[in-house]
């Protein structure tokens, strides 16, 4: 080694300057979640349950969804409509019970793709981490949509 | 001279006995080639003949006569001649004939089919997907019945109905005592009971097996479940009644739908009484004898792990043959 490379200091200041370039580069960090990256169109992020144009649940508990989940992450029970919920389901059939396991989801979206009631999108956000598995049994109450305001 | 006739279906031959129908010969040879029947059962006498989706073609009438037979005709209605020709699959124009005929079939049906029982076992929904298009040319409104409770069992959702009269032979002839039939005609015809009056029959829970499509479903598994999310089991148990014979649809440890067995073409192998069917919905009450098969293009077998099927790049290799079964019996003994 020479006596320049032996002191090191004009690596040291080579190294610096390309530090202090970059101080007034673009930013490329995102300071996820308060700001979030725009998704590609094609995204698959957390399942909702839409409502129709009248507010009432599109899901008739078919069970199409579940049979195309590869991961069978998918689990419904179904009830009957009653009289007097004609505002609340669409179909005379609804999910009582609707929860997606989402440790078990792989996010394929063939669950969107069997839907003939266009009722499944996987449109929302990432799932955020948790402590506990049941906490990632997601159920009726964090799937579907929020209700329309009147 | 033998008393067999030979019949010719699609270039495959068969002796039959004289007086046969084309259906039942073909059904003689089975596969491919036999036409689809929603209306016929074998079990009833005088059904067939109504929904038109076994049209068959005649290219030869007998060895006597050669002419072809000027139209299409029903092949459960039409019985076999000697030397007869006949054309299912191999006609293009039964095929399109065909497709004519599932598209008037579903005129008046809602297609609710994501809500409907049936759904999974309906052999109208087999059949448009096998012969219909899939769109449909109907502008108009389809008619639309309010459900009827026949008995506290069953319910006829008459908006589902392709009129086949299955049940109303069975109510004749199984049933001793019919009380319930056709109203009406031709467009306005529909399946009722004389005022309603319930079917408090023995075997009257019959009219749900025989039904092609879900006009006439179990009120006990009503929206329960999806035929596709249960087990079928084959049980028996003494019966005074019947045979006791019957399938157990299980979901988990529960036993949710009792039915009778059925065959390749859909239909009963043995009639069972209401208390089997309805009553006996607990494992004591049933002697198992195992699972029951189930055709691996049915969506009923979705996502029922029966084998471990191997690749078919091993399935010569009889070493990998032998781990894949010792790989079997160490999954499955747990």
């Amino acid at each position: 080694m020479s006596f320049s490379e032996r002191i090191y200091l004009p690596s040291i200041l080579k190294g610096l300057a390309i530090t202090f370039k970059h101080i007034f580069k673009k930013r490329e960090t995102i300071f996820y979640p308060e700001q979030e990256r725009p998704v590609s169109e094609n995204w698959r992020g957390l399942h909702s349950l839409k409502r129709d144009e009248k507010g009432r649940e599109r899901c008739t508990a078919c069970g199409l969804c579940a049979l195309a989940c590869p991961a069978e992450a998918i689990t419904m029970v179904a009830a009957e409509r009653k009289k007097g919920e004609e505002g609340l389901y669409r179909e005379e059939k609804y999910a009582a019970v609707y929860e997606i396991n989402m440790l078990r989801c792989i996010f394929c979206g063939l669950c969107e793709e069997a839907c003939p009631k266009e009722a499944i999108y996987l449109d929302g956000p990432i799932v955020e981490a948790d402590y506990l598995r049941k906490d990632f049994i997601f159920g009726k109450d964090k799937l579907v949509e929020a209700p329309l305001k009147s | 001279m033998s008393d067999k006739v030979k019949v010719t279906i699609d270039g495959i031959s068969i002796d039959v006995e004289p007086g046969t129908s084309i259906l039942n010969a073909a059904r003689q040879i089975g596969g491919d080639i036999v036409p689809p029947a929603m209306c016929y059962y074998s079990k009833l006498q005088g059904s067939g003949g109504k929904c038109r989706t076994c049209l068959v073609k005649v290219s030869k009438g007998s060895e006597k006569d050669p002419r072809p037979m000027p139209k299409l005709v029903a092949s459960c209605r039409t019985t076999v001649m000697d030397g007869m020709e006949v054309q299912n699959i191999t006609s293009p124009e039964v095929v399109e004939a065909r497709k004519g005929v599932v598209e008037l079939l579903l005129i008046n049906h809602p297609l609710d089919c994501p809500i409907c029982d049936q759904a999974g076992e309906c052999h109208l929904q087999d059949l448009s997907y096998e012969h219909g298009s899939e769109a449909t040319r109907y502008e108009f409104d389809r008619r639309t019945f309010d459900k009827i409770d026949i008995g506290d069992k069953i319910q006829l959702h008459m908006t589902r109905c392709i009129l086949c009269y299955r049940c109303v032979f069975t109510a004749d002839q199984i049933t001793d005592n019919r009380v319930h039939g056709i109203l009406g005609r031709g467009d306005a015809a529909e399946i009722s009971t004389y005022i309603e009056k319930a079917v408090d029959n023995d075997f009257s829970g019959n009219v749900i097996d025989v039904c092609p499509v879900g006009a006439l479903t179990d009120k006990t598994f009503r929206f329960k479940n999806r035929v596709w999310f249960t087990k079928p089991v084959d049980a028996h148990r003494d019966c005074p009644k019947c045979s006791g014979k019957v399938a157990l649809w299980y979901k988990g440890e529960d036993v949710i739908r009792v039915t009778a067995r059925k065959d390749v073409y859909g239909e009963v192998e043995e009639f069972i009484c209401n208390d089997c069917r309805f009553e006996h919905k607990k494992t004591s009450d049933w002697v198992i004898e195992g699972p029951r098969k189930i055709s691996p293009h049915s969506v009923i077998s979705a996502n029922h792990y029966e084998r471990l099927t191997p690749p078919s790049v091993v399935r010569k290799n009889p070493a990998l043959l032998e781990s894949n079964k010792e790989q079997f019996e160490r999954v499955t003994k747990l």
